[in-house]
């Protein structure tokens, strides 16, 4: 079976700075894969690349098969397929909740304004936030105005969900109603690349969790071998630093 | 002028609470702080205020400025031709200022236009806005209001009224341009990153994200503009339209009286007093909506 989405030998500068330096991974449909390592490992810049927002400098990302990193291909029919939750929401300030989230589908998937609306205010509903639907994003808190992200990516039906650090901007109180609609988007077979700080979290819903250090992949194994038994000493380090930390 | 008291939002609430228990030390403190400081203030405006009035009239010369540019009888007579005057001022700039949004606008999004094909767009508006920008707007209306008509274009083509008014779009479209300019760049990237991410082209993402954004985030400095604008269209007199200036000028040499210069001030004062006091006010409101609590 084709993977949903193979990366290969991905490379990625930043002037002379290397941010990706030959990542590879295939992802099967419905797999939800954790990436976690400290800042700077390459994280962000991986996801932001799969989402075509970054290009890259060598290798090739794949999506059902199909290269998506082809020079001069259109990006835009592929970010339809692939949605992005970033680290700080990314909410368009002038629109209300409802705006935010039927605005794609309105103007990409061209649904008519009813249409798109009725469907948002269900997406809305969905992640128990009917009575801000038309509210505006610095009337929410962090966790709402997280779930409106999540609501405005999935409204395009995405196939994959890329989630880039979600919960670091959130007050610690705010993370559960977070992490409880990534557990839904789990339930439901959603394919999700997630980068994340939270340990505990990775360990329950990741099929596999994936260690970077200095743009590689280290490792890459099932949560239970990961924290448990772990090969490399890199990660060793880094768990550990995590476990001091008191994030474990 | 006296310091502004009540943007010390403080004080109601302060006195709200004072029905229910005394002051503490430290608001009465502060009571007596504030009292001295409008005192101190107050006095220093009226030293002053009082001393001009008291020391100008001494000079040599007082007498025969008053009598030259503070002609009450003078400016009774005056004043009704140069308000009706006034009218075409406001017309002109009634009819500028949407073109010089509009101009303003297109120019800013051809200098944002980042596909090869559009480059001599955006090439033509960094042009456009140089040579506006770097020339003084009197020798812009100068240039077009005399050189266009020598075109010999039958009327309305040769009007004074059309050529001033375009020389005005042009200079101002330019600054204008520039204000949207920074807007559209003061946008944070990760709007655009969120916008696209969603699959928006980069047109869609302009048009819906980045320039609704934008124009919110300059309608203090663009009014500006406008005031300036609002003054400027007296430059217009020089090639001929009689507006305020100009009625002002055919009555200074009909009294052989600088009067109805100061009656022509007064009138541009009561809109751009009123005007410049409401864009303060707008940038202020701003200032607080985005860097917090003042600092005393």
């Amino acid at each position: 079976m084709t993977p949903k989405i193979l990366l290969d030998d991905v490379h990625k500068s930043f002037g002379t700075r290397s941010v990706l330096q030959g990542i590879s991974i295939e992802v099967a449909q419905s797999e939800v894969i954790a990436f976690i390592g400290s800042s700077g490992s390459g994280k962000s810049t991986l996801l932001r690349c799969v989402n075509l927002l970054e290009s890259i400098d060598d290798g090739a990302i794949f999506l059902d098969g199909v290269d998506i990193s082809a020079p001069g291909l259109n990006p835009d029919p592929v970010r339809q397929r692939i949605g992005m939750v970033f680290q700080s929401f990314n909410l368009f300030p002038h629109m209300t909740v409802l705006q935010n989230v039927s605005l794609a589908p309105h103007k990409v998937l061209g649904q008519s304004k009813k249409e798109s609306e009725s469907h948002a205010r269900e997406l809305i509903a969905r992640l128990g936030l009917s009575d801000r639907a038309d509210g505006y994003p610095d009337q929410l808190s962090g966790g709402q105005q997280q779930r409106v992200a999540i609501a405005r990516s999935l409204a395009m039906n995405p196939e994959v969900m890329l989630l880039d650090e979600i919960t670091s901007a959130l007050d610690p109180e705010l993370v559960g109603e977070v992490l409880d609609v990534v557990r839904e988007l789990k339930s439901n077979g959603m394919t999700m690349l997630l980068a994340t700080h939270e340990m505990g979290f990775a360990k329950e819903i990741a099929d596999r969790v994936c260690f970077l250090h200095e743009g590689q992949i280290l490792e890459c194994s099932s949560p239970k071998e990961f924290f448990t038994h772990p090969t490399h000493q890199r990660t060793q380090q880094f768990l550990q630093r995590v476990t001091e930390a008191g994030r474990l | 002028m006296v310091p502004e008291m009540s943007d010390h939002s403080g004080t109601s609430s302060l006195s709200e609470d004072s029905t229910q228990r005394p002051l503490s030390r430290r608001q009465v403190f502060e009571q007596r702080q504030k009292r001295r400081s409008l005192l101190i203030a107050l006095a220093s405006s009226l030293a002053v205020i009082g001393l001009l009035v008291v020391l100008i009239p001494q000079t040599p010369g007082w007498y025969k400025v008053k009598r030259s540019f503070f002609n009450g009888p003078i400016l009774d007579e005056t004043f009704p031709a140069l308000l009706r005057a006034f009218v075409k001022d406001i017309q002109i700039f009634l009819w500028c200022a949407p073109c010089i949004l509009v101009l303003g606008m297109l120019l800013a999004i051809c200098r944002n236009v980042r596909s090869p094909l559009l480059f001599p767009l955006r090439l033509f508006a960094a042009a456009y806005t140089d040579i506006f920008r770097g020339i003084p707007v009197i020798l812009t209306i100068l240039l077009i209001g005399f050189g266009i008509p020598g075109l010999g274009m039958d009327r309305p083509w040769n009007s004074p009224y059309l050529w001033g008014s375009v020389a005005l779009i042009l200079a101002y479209s330019s600054y204008v341009s520039e204000v949207f300019r920074a807007g559209i760049e003061s946008i944070h990237e990760s709007q655009r990153a969120g916008a696209r991410s969603l699959g928006l082209s980069t047109s869609q993402t302009l048009r819906h994200i980045i320039i609704p954004q934008a124009i919110r985030r300059v309608i203090p400095p663009l009014m500006n503009d406008f005031v300036s604008l609002q003054k400027d269209v007296a430059l217009i007199s020089l090639i001929g339209p009689i507006e305020i200036l100009r009625q002002a000028g055919i009555d200074k040499s009909k009294y052989a009286n600088f009067t109805p210069y100061v009656g022509a001030a007064i009138i541009f004062l009561l809109l751009t007093i009123p005007e410049t006091r409401f864009v303060d006010h707008l940038m202020s409101r701003e200032r607080r909506r985005t860097s917090g609590t003042a600092v005393r």
